[in-house]
């Protein structure tokens, strides 16, 4: 495919890409987008099917308003005008996945148009325009292997066909695949936010196409677009467009032309290919869908939408650094889904102290949390638990030292940090003569550092308190091991 | 008492008196069918035990002394494009044969829960599409007053077995003519009602737009008492109106009840008819004019485009409809292929017959990219068009009368090799399927016949339509014409 050697980054700089995104985004609604089937993943191939699913003979589609509900809420939280009217449309086309020969999406008069995202990369804020958001139906699903003839034989899922989509496409604003990565990072938190999708990449409720060109930098006409597929994660969505505006570059430093096409990123090759022309030559024949009326949006239907849509993430970040004085980065972090956000303003509330919450979170919890691969939502350690151990370091009860373990221990169990610490022993010593007898026997056991401390050098108390921690495991009350060693040094 | 000439209130009659059973009633139909169904052909299968099982349930309700349905114990047939659980349904082609559906059409179930009795189903044009039956995949139905000749179609088995006194009423389906054409061929009142008054669901589509589900019966009363069982909103079906249903058979008025009545005559409908038909239907206008009603002369400009605009909207619609019928869940699949696409088409080739290929074929075309403008959107133009042609003459006239059939029933065989003049005799009934307006025919006379060319008195039907859900003034007027008329060519 390439014509050239690899196009340098003095080569590549001469040239601007030109990005736009077309997301897929599964809806969380209980039922199918027309029939009353369940939309649950992972059950039984063809359980949750019913005549109008299956595309049989005679069945009609019935729109699910819960569907629309939470449509307009993405399109209301990506700043898009919802049109009082819209309509649905067929896409004709055959594929043993798509059981009624065309898929019910809209087309000509889309749900809502003229978005905005903001993204940023390395400081610099940009807007990147939403042109519109429309509602469709899933596909079934092809089931190629597993199967004792799967040599021979394709089988079909159709649990998922009419599972309820909206597809939001961007204007063709990005630049750069660190661009589009940010785009579809902010997309996502914001559908987590509206709790509209899951937006699991490997289930498939969050999908990504790009269109990608490239043109001389300054120039204003776009170049001829490919249509990249198959990205099935963020990594391979930078990677894909990286290596596809390398090689666009290329072709045109060879003399060459771009040809309009599709191409699939090939992950294990960390190419794309292109598809032959044969196989997505598709005339869709597009036309309204005579079964069902056109979709009728009253203003107060959409105000209620509006009413109920929460704090997004961007107000919600801007918020943390102003109220419980933050940093950017911080924020940003505990922003990212509306779980960790609600579960970091709890702690700071109880705690009153904000950036230890915030420190506790993003570090200890969060390092036992990816390593059980689990996310907030399914932490054992509830808020409330959190910030009780908080405030017992807070307070000088615990050191940080031995918060961390008993927090690995509130992990491991869901109890309270007092629970665990009666459990294992762990409760601190306040004891006095406990601790003097302990103070006695490091002093007599380091004459040296005694006298040093004496000759002035005060600043030694500090090896003295370590040392007297590790002798007690951390258990004594570290500001009464302070008041003893000061008495006895002196 | 002759069982199988009975009147729906004759019925209800007999059975509250005891004169006969519904069992005795449903043989007798049964009979009837033994008897002259292998001339007619007009079943294309039968359910005796369905029927009945249904039979035996009125007559113990009747045993019991409980309330009966409005239909308790009258026997029906229902065309093969509606859906009858545990009961093939083939839409009259090759490629449903066998094909046993898991749901009734709402249609059906509510004619079932108001106690008719199923005997089969009857014999149409393959999926709804022709004007003479002899596009069943299957076999040709006869007309019952010429065996030599068309019962008229799609629904010309429903049409013959009521005139044949095979069944008290039927069900039909109508997209541009399918249930008034062979009502009038056959000598028997066909009905469809506005779009949206009577639920598709479960009637497999043709053109969705287009397609109705309607009654034929022995008489406007008959055919009134069916429409009233099945009139009103399905949640089902997202284009029933949620418009009130009033009570049809109550408002129809007696005799000389056209006082001031104002009967639109248009002239665009009596050019180039038959002579005969015409005059008729001039003598049933003018019978109309006797009871009272006031003649309109009026125009419908736009009805020269109907003919085209119509293809083009059916035909695009049913290349969507169709898509399903693909071989890979259900009905036909070709035995041998290579590969998916051969697998398509060689079982699309061999399930479908010449005149559905045909129409998938035209609808492609006029859907397809760089065309869809100049057809598809173009018709949808002219349809309001045709549409504001009908809503401005009733703001001058009550009912609209015309002849249903420029022609009487045809020979077999005669027209078959002329598809463009088997769509000319939709001429006078597609105009008001595409304004989505009631409509029905009724018997007015016979043509006279000639003995020297061995050609019997046939029957002439007179189409009266009326404005949007306005059907208690359409069977007001088909009533008292029928109360009136009932001639014979002089
Ligand atoms: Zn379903």
């Amino acid at each position: 495919m390439s014509t050239g050697t690899p196009a340098s980054a003095e080569v590549l700089s001469k040239y601007e890409a030109v990005i736009g995104l077309e997301v897929h985004v599964q809806l969380l609604t209980k039922t199918k987008i027309f029939c009353s089937c369940s939309t649950r993943f992972g059950d039984p191939p063809n359980s949750n099917t019913c005549p109008v699913c299956l595309g049989l003979p005679g069945a009609l589609p019935v729109l699910n308003r819960e569907a629309v509900t939470m449509a307009m809420k993405a399109a209301l939280a990506l700043d898009c005008a919802v049109n009082p009217r819209s309509r649905f449309a067929r896409k004709n086309y055959f594929y043993p996945d798509l059981p009624k020969g065309y898929q019910i999406s809209q087309y000509d008069e889309p749900l809502a148009e003229f978005g905005r995202i903001e993204i940023e990369v390395d400081g610099a804020r940009k807007r990147i325009g939403v042109t519109r958001v429309h509602l469709e139906e899933d596909a079934g699903k092809m089931l190629h292997e597993g199967f004792a003839d799967s040599d021979s034989r394709s089988y079909v899922d159709l649990n998922r066909s009419g599972v309820p989509l909206i597809e939001i496409v961007s204007e063709p604003d990005l630049r750069s695949p660190e661009e589009a990565y940010d785009y579809l990072t902010r997309l996502k938190t914001l559908m987590l936010y509206l709790e509209v999708s899951d937006c699991n990449m490997e289930e498939g409720s969050l999908r990504v196409d790009a269109n990608v060109s490239v043109r001389p930098a300054g120039a204003s006409m776009f170049g001829t677009k490919t249509e990249v597929k198959n990205l099935n994660s963020f990594r391979f969505l930078q990677k894909a467009l990286a290596y596809e505006i390398e090689r666009q570059v290329e072709v045109l430093e060879g003399g060459g032309t771009i040809s309009q096409e599709t191409r699939l990123w090939d992950s294990r090759e960390q190419k794309t290919h292109g598809m032959r022309s044969k196989e997505f030559a598709h005339d869709y024949r597009y036309f309204p869908e005579p079964d069902l009326r056109p979709l009728a949006i009253s203003e107060e239907w959409k105000e209620e939408v509006r009413r109920s849509l929460p704090e997004l993430p961007q107000a919600r970040r801007e918020r943390f650094v102003r109220e419980y004085a933050l940093p950017e980065h911080d924020a940003t972090q505990l922003t990212a889904t509306r779980e960790l956000a609600n579960y970091f303003e709890e702690v700071a509330k109880a705690t009153g102290e904000p950036k230890l919450a915030a420190n506790w979170i993003l570090s200890e919890l969060t390092f036992l949390l990816n390593e059980a691969n689990r996310d907030i939502s399914q932490s054992p350690v509830s808020a409330p638990n959190l910030a009780g151990l908080l405030v017992l370091i807070q307070k000088g009860s615990i050191s940080g030292k031995m918060g961390k373990e008993i927090l690995a221990a509130m992990f491991a169990s869901a109890k309270t940090a007092n629970e665990v610490m009666a459990e294992k022993g762990l409760e601190q010593i306040n004891d006095t003569e406990r601790i003097i007898a302990v103070v006695r026997e490091i002093m007599a056991a380091n004459p040296k550092q005694v006298e040093q401390y004496r000759g002035g050098k005060t600043a030694t108390l500090g090896w003295f308190v370590g040392q007297v921690m590790k002798a007690t495991r951390g258990q004594a009350n570290p500001p009464l091991v302070q008041e003893i060693l000061k008495k006895e040094l002196s | 008492m002759e069982l199988t000439q009975l009147t729906i209130d004759a019925i209800r009659e007999g059975l509250a008196a005891r004169k006969f059973s519904a069992e005795e009633l449903v043989r007798a139909h049964q009979g009837e069918i033994e008897r002259k169904d292998k001339d007619v052909r007009a079943y294309l299968s039968l359910s005796p035990e369905r029927a009945l099982e249904q039979a035996r349930k009125v007559d113990r309700q009747i045993a019991a002394g409980e309330k009966l349905g409005p239909l308790a114990g009258v026997p029906v047939a229902i065309k093969d494009v509606l859906l009858t659980k545990g009961l093939a349904t083939t839409c009259a082609s090759k490629i449903l044969k066998g094909y046993v559906p898991p749901y009734d059409a709402t249609t059906v179930a509510r004619l079932e829960s108001a106690g008719a009795c199923v005997l089969g189903k009857t014999n149409c044009d393959e999926f709804a599409m022709g004007s003479s039956t002899e596009n069943s995949g299957f076999f040709t139905t006869h007309n019952p007053h010429a065996l030599d000749r068309v019962p008229g179609g799609s629904s010309g088995g429903s049409a013959a077995a009521v005139a044949a006194n095979m069944a008290v009423a039927s069900l039909g389906s109508d997209t541009g003519g399918s249930i008034r054409q062979p009502a009038a061929l056959c000598g028997v009142v066909g009905m469809m009602g506005t779009y949206g008054r009577v639920s598709r669901y479960g009637l497999v589509a043709f053109a969705s737009s287009l397609d109705h589900v309607g009654p034929f019966g022995r008489s406007v009363r008959d055919v009134a008492q069916v429409l009233q069982i099945m009139a009103g909103r399905d949640p089902l079906d997202s284009t029933s109106a949620d418009v009130p249903v009033p009570d049809y058979v109550a408002a129809l008025g007696g005799e000389n009840d056209l006082k001031g009545v104002r009967v639109g005559v248009p002239k665009e409908y009596f050019a180039g008819l038959n002579p005969e038909i015409g005059a008729n239907i001039e003598k049933g206008i003018d019978l109309l004019v006797k009871q009272g009603a006031r003649r309109v002369d009026i125009s419908l400009p736009h009805t020269d485009y109907a003919i085209a605009c119509y293809y083009i909207i059916c035909t695009a619609e049913a290349s969507s409809n169709l898509a399903r019928y693909d071989g890979v869940r259900y009905g036909y699949r070709a035995p041998e292929y290579s590969d998916l696409h051969d697998m398509y088409r060689k079982t699309r080739d061999g399930g479908f017959g010449a005149e559905v290929k045909r129409r998938i074929m035209l609808g492609t075309y006029v859907l397809s990219s760089g065309y869809y403008d100049a057809y598809y959107l173009k018709a949808q133009k002219v349809r309001t068009l045709i549409t504001r042609d009908y809503l401005e003459a009733f703001e001058d006239v009550d009912v609209i009368v015309t002849p249903t059939s420029p022609i009487p029933a045809f020979k077999l065989g005669e027209r078959v090799d002329n598809p463009l003049e088997m769509y000319l005799a939709d001429i006078y009934t597609v105009t008001a399927s595409l304004a989505g307006i009631p409509g029905i025919s009724v018997p007015c006379g016979r043509t006279k016949g000639d003995p020297a060319k061995n050609e019997p008195p046939l029957p002439v039907g007179m189409q009266i339509l009326a404005s949007h859900f306005d059907e208690t003034r359409l069977l007001q007027v088909a009533h008292a014409f029928e109360k009136a008329g009932r001639f014979e060519a002089a």
